[in-house]
Order: structure tokens, then C-alpha cells, then sequence
């Protein structure tokens, strides 16, 4: 992506904000409303992905077991029952034809969504810091080889790469695990590019020219004086991500490459209820509903983060506003 | 501006090369037995045998490599067991699966992916440019905080969502069109586009939420400047603010977008096809990778990071063009 339309994702210029102190993120976090409800969606989901084994225990079901005598295999395996067989054994119902128990298939499926998500994430973190920092602090010819890298996995279509190597990797190999690696390898370069111009920028500031000049060498300047500043932009670019990889995986899988069954996801889901959305339509809204309230709230939680990193930002969700042009169309400013 | 020219030609050549050696690394050298999967898991081990003499699996690697590259440029030659397959430049491989050559079958299936882009392109930038400017306009009023919601809520639902409820509702409940089916635009345009209505409204529905967030800042953005509020100060009129000076702001940064996006869908609008049945550029790719078609997916694959090679260096470009203070380099 061109840096100026990076710049304006991120919301910051290069190295104009400093580094602020953890409990003034939180003030400014805290401050705005939406950021806390969707904060509370993501923990809530979180915690149901994390205790899933202990949800399903106390339902007394579990993902993979068949249950064909609670389909009507006469009406082509329709869930038998109201609201496709939601009862107090099966709280959400059973999946058409095969009979297993929906609740206990999403709330797994929430740990395969959120897992791929936050892993693929922190793997693009970990690569886009690292070569970002390492393009911004090198020399000429360093700079010129991990940027012209850099070029390269931006050249890399992310849907049609990941799709296509789905499918030569042997089916043994984890699923989530791949998908996840695959996403993060892909898709780096967003990261890097924003850390590299954000570390150029750095490196004309007078405490930097300060630590040079007192004798620190590259890597301690980098590691005392650059990462901090590097940690807004960076953590306002991740919260970005994750949701965004939430929507790969599931896409992947919806279009049948990613999670493969008995393993449940919410894609996956999407495409075996395609056909059953006349006779069992909680099997297809549940996991399309799920997955926009995750993505939903992701986002919005993202957007809370930049606003309260970056201070001089508008919140794009209109909470906490302050600046020239709040509330009075055409006020004096 | 030449030099700027030369030397993003240069860098989009090294970054294609560099993706070529990439994908033959990756799908021809990696899954380490090519000759089975080209033939087909029924086949015995002498036809195995023979398609590995065939494809030529026994030359070193780099030979392998060179020999693709020179398809790409000059046109290669293909021993098909009975007679020579000559394959023009620029050769990307023959199918395993239908023995045609890729290059053609990227050309049948552009159209239909490029019916449902331009479509959905045409109604997204209408979408999006013109939700970001009504809310800046209506700016602190409810208005906007619904158009707020609306874009969050388009940014946060998958296009495979929005398009399966779109098909429920539109084409099986209230039975308004038909399932979509594609019909080219040569043969009957109204078919082709009340077929592709659906795809372009799901897919436009998506991608504007972006153009209306990247609108709206933009604009806000330029309404906080200095030589805003001079206009503001010599009674220039909210309208003409918003609606001229404003707005202006905001169309670097939406042309080059666009230029991206245009891009990268090229290649990438696979959700969108599989789910409305398009034979695109996207649709084939995932039969492709199913069958694990190698000629066909590295071929795509390559196309498609053609498309985002070029559309990353037009944007630059027209983000130059329509923002002076940008600088090439």
C-alpha cells in the first residue's frame, strides 16, 4: 500500500506523537464508550474461546459427536424440533444431517477464529518490527534489501497466495497452525513500512542525535529509544489486523481450504449451512452473526485504541471529541 | 518524473522476477513430486515416469526456472508424448487438468471478472465518496453518527455474508431476480446486468465503507487547515467549504486508493465470484487449487501480483498527479 494512504490508516504522521504512559491510554481509553462496550464483547469472547471445554461440560455435549437420531433423515436430515432443535440438552440447536451439538461447534470454533487471528497477527508484528526497524536503522545497502523485500510481499495477493498454497501443503499439517503462518508470512509488509518511516523519522529527533552522541550503539538506541515511540502506530496498525485476519480465516474456510472437519470454524460453517438456510436458518445466522459482532467489535476496540494513542486524532466514532472541529457545523473555530 | 518512471518499472521487474522464483520454489520444487500430482493420483508409475521425462523434472533447477522464464518472454515448446505443443509468449504453463494453456484461460475468464470489478467499482466509489461527504456535512448531527455505524458495520461484515443474505432474500424469499447465473454482456447486457446486480451490490456495499472512512478524514483533515478557515474568515459558505475545498482534499487519497483496490481485485475477488457462480479469474483459481492444478495457480497467482505490481505504482503516480505537494522519489 502507498505510505500516504498507510499514514492515514494509522493516523499518525511519522514520529509526531510521543510516547505516552500506559494509564494515560487507559484515561483515554476508558474515556470513550464504545471503545469499553466493544472491549467488553472481545473479552466476553475471549473468555468463551478460552473456556470452551468447560462450556460444553456444563452444556454435557461435546463438538464431534453425531446425533442422527435428532434429524429427520426422511426430510434429507433436518433438524427435528423448533429453531433447528434448540432444547435444554442442545442450547443452540444441532447441525443439519449430521446431528452434532451447534453450541459446542461454536464455541470451539470461536477458539480456531480467535486463535488463527491473534497468532497470524502477532507474527506480522514480530516480522513487520523487526525488518521495519532493521530497514530504518541500517545502512544504504540494508535499507535497499529489505525494502525491495518489502515490495515483493506487498506484491503478493494475500487471498489468492494463501489459497494456493493451502493446497499443496500435505494435509497433515495442522490446519490453524498454517493458516496462521501462512497469513502472517504473507502480509508483514503494512507493518514494516510503517515502522521503517516511522524509524527514519526517529532518527533526526535530538534525544536519538543525543544517544548517538553519547556514545550508544545502534541496537541499544533501537531498543531504549525507538521502540517505545514505535509502540502507537504499531499497536494502532495490530488492533487493525486482527479483525481483518478473522475475516481471512473465515474466508478461507468458507471457500473450503482452510479448517478442515471434524476441526469447527465459523466460515466453515457459512458454507455447509448454504443449503440448509430454509429448514434450519439458526444454523446459518448464528456463526454470520458471531462473526460480525467479532469483527465488529475488534474494530471498533481498534479504532478506541488509535484514538486513545493518539491524542490529537478524531475519534472516528464520534466519542471523545475534542479539537476545532467538534460538535458546531461551521462554528467559529 | 521520467527517472520516477524508470526506476518503478525497474522495481515492479525485480519484484515479478522475485515472485516468480518465489512461486517456482514454493509449488514446483517444494511438494517435491510434481510428476504424480501433474498426472493424477490414478496414474501408474511408467505414465508417472513418463510425465516427468515430459515436463522435463529430471533438468537441474535453474534450467527448470529458466525455461519458465523464457515461456514468460519468448514462448516455449511442450512434448506432449505424440507430437510438440507450442506454447506463445507469454507461456505460463499448460493445464494439468485440460491440457489448455494458461494464458488463454486467464484471457476467457478476464471479462467476467472484469464485468463484476468495473461494476462494482462504479457503484463503491458513488457509495462511499458521497456517504464520506454527507457525513462531514451533517458533521455533529445524528445523521452522521448513523453514517458512522453504517460504514463500521459495512467494514466489519465479511463479503461472503452480506452476499449469501442477499441471495436469501432477494433471489429465494422474495424471488425479485434469478440466481445469479453469468451472462455476457456481448450476448444479452440486460441479463448481464441483472445478473451481476447482486455481486456488485455486495461487494460495493464492502469495499465503500472504506472510501467513506478515507473520505471523511480526508476531509476533515482539510477542513482543519489554515487556509480553511482564511475562506471561512472571508464568509466563504459552508457548502462551498465542504462541497469544494474540502473535498478536494480527499481526492488523492481516493484515486489512489482506487487505483489499488482496482488492482488487487483483479486477481482477488474470490469470495465474490465463488459465491455468485462467476467463472472469473477468482473462481478459477480456487477449482484450480482443489484439483491442485500447479501451471494454473502459479500462473494466477503471477497475474495477479502483476495487477498489484502496476496498480502500487499508478497510485503512486496519480496520488502525485492530483496532490502537487507530493513529491516522486
Amino acid at each position: 500500500m502507498s505510505e500516504a494512504l498507510l499514514a492515514q490508516e494509522v493516523g499518525t504522521a511519522p514520529a509526531a506523537v510521543p510516547a505516552s504512559g500506559a494509564r494515560q491510554f487507559w484515561r483515554r481509553l476508558r474515556a470513550q464508550r464504545s471503545a469499553v462496550v466493544a472491549a467488553s464483547v472481545v473479552a466476553f469472547l475471549v473468555l468463551v474461546a478460552l473456556a470452551a471445554p468447560l462450556l460444553t461440560a456444563l452444556e454435557g455435549q461435546d463438538p464431534n459427536t453425531f446425533h442422527p437420531s435428532l434429524v429427520d433423515s426422511a426430510a434429507g436430515g433436518v433438524p427435528l424440533g423448533s429453531f433447528g432443535g434448540i432444547s435444554a440438552e442442545h442450547w443452540l440447536g444441532v447441525e443439519p444431517q449430521t446431528g452434532r451439538d451447534l453450541f459446542a461447534r461454536i464455541v470451539y470454533g470461536a477458539r480456531v477464529s480467535l486463535g488463527v487471528a491473534v497468532f497470524a497477527t502477532l507474527l506480522q508484528v514480530f516480522l513487520g518490527v523487526v525488518i521495519g526497524l532493521a530497514a530504518g536503522l541500517g545502512n544504504r545497502a540494508v535499507d535497499q534489501v529489505l525494502s525491495r523485500i518489502t515490495d515483493v510481499n506487498v506484491a503478493m495477493p494475500l487471498m489468492v497466495i494463501a489459497l494456493a498454497l493451502l493446497a499443496v501443503v500435505p494435509p497433515e499439517f495442522p490446519r490453524p497452525v498454517l493458516i496462521a503462518l501462512v497469513v502472517g508470512l504473507i502480509n508483514w509488509a503494512g507493518t514494516s513500512k510503517i515502522v521503517r518511516a516511522q524509524t527514519l523519522a526517529l532518527k533526526s529527533l535530538d534525544y536519538v542525535s543525543a544517544a548517538r552522541l553519547s556514545g550508544w550503539g545502534k541496537w541499544k538506541i533501537a531498543h531504549r529509544e525507538m521502540l517505545p515511540s514505535l509502540a502507537a502506530p504499531v499497536i494502532t496498525y495490530a488492533a487493525l489486523l486482527v479483525p481483518q485476519n478473522i475475516t481471512v480465516e473465515a474466508a478461507l474456510s468458507f471457500l473450503g481450504v482452510g479448517i478442515k472437519p471434524p476441526t469447527p470454524s465459523w466460515g466453515q460453517m457459512l458454507t455447509d449451512a448454504d443449503v440448509w438456510y430454509q429448514a434450519a436458518p439458526s444454523y446459518l445466522l448464528i456463526p454470520a452473526a458471531l462473526l460480525f459482532v467479532t469483527v465488529l467489535a475488534l474494530t471498533v476496540l481498534g479504532e478506541g485504541v488509535r484514538t486513545a494513542l493518539d491524542p490529537r486524532s478524531q475519534s472516528r466514532l464520534g466519542g471523545v471529541r475534542r479539537g476545532l472541529l467538534s460538535r458546531r457545523k461551521g462554528g467559529a473555530q | 518524473m521520467t527517472g520516477f518512471l524508470l526506476r518503478r518499472l525497474g522495481g515492479a521487474v525485480f519484484v515479478l522476477l522475485s515472485l516468480s522464483v518465489f512461486l517456482y520454489l514454493v509449488f514446483y520444487v517444494a511438494p517435491g513430486n510434481v510428476a504424480q500430482i501433474a498426472c493424477g493420483p490414478r496414474c501408474s508409475p511408467a505414465q508417472v515416469a513418463q510425465v516427468h521425462e515430459q515436463l522435463r523434472l529430471g533438468d537441474p533447477l535453474w534450467l527448470q526456472y529458466a525455461h519458465f522464464v523464457q515461456g514468460i518472454f519468448a514462448g516455449r515448446d511442450y512434448s506432449s508424448g505424440v507430437g510438440v505443443l507450442h506454447c506463445n509468449a507469454p507461456c505460463l504453463g499448460v493445464s494439468y487438468q485440460s491440457d489448455q494453456q494458461v494464458t488463454q484461460l486467464i484471457l476467457n475468464k478476464l471479462p467476467v471478472t472484469g464485468s463484476l470489478v468495473i461494476g462494482a467499482f462504479a457503484l463503491w466509489l458513488l457509495l462511499g465518496v458521497g456517504t464520506g461527504v454527507l457525513s462531514v456535512w451533517r458533521r455533529g448531527r445524528p445523521t452522521e453518527r448513523v453514517l458512522t455505524w453504517l460504514t463500521l458495520a459495512g467494514t466489519a461484515t465479511p463479503v461472503f455474508v452480506i452476499g449469501l443474505l442477499l441471495i436469501i432474500v432477494f433471489c429465494s424469499t422474495l424471488q425479485w431476480l434469478p440466481f445469479p447465473t453469468y451472462v455476457p454482456f456481448g450476448e444479452n447486457p440486460e441479463q448481464w446486468a441483472w445478473n451481476l446486480l447482486l455481486a456488485w451490490v455486495s461487494l460495493a456495499a464492502i469495499e465503500s465503507a472504506k472510501y467513506a472512512r478515507l473520505t471523511r478524514s480526508s476531509m476533515l483533515e482539510t477542513l482543519a487547515e489554515d487556509h480553511v478557515r482564511t475562506f471561512r474568515a472571508y464568509g466563504v459558505s459552508e457548502r462551498a467549504l465542504v462541497g469544494r475545498h474540502a473535498l478536494r482534499g480527499a481526492v488523492a487519497p481516493v484515486i489512489a486508493l482506487s487505483a489499488l483496490d482496482f488492482g488487487s481485485m483483479f486477481g482477488g475477488a474470490v469470495l465474490t465470484e465463488s459465491l455468485f457462480g462467476l467463472p472469473g479469474l477468482g473462481r478459477e483459481l480456487v477449482e484450480a487449487v482443489k484439483v491442485v492444478d500447479l501451471p494454473v495457480v502459479v500462473g494466477m497467482v503471477l497475474v495477479t501480483g502483476f495487477f498489484v505490481v502496476l496498480a502500487n505504482a499508478v497510485a503512486d503516480l496519480l496520488y502525485a498527479v492530483a496532490d502537487r505537494r507530493v513529491v516522486l522519489s
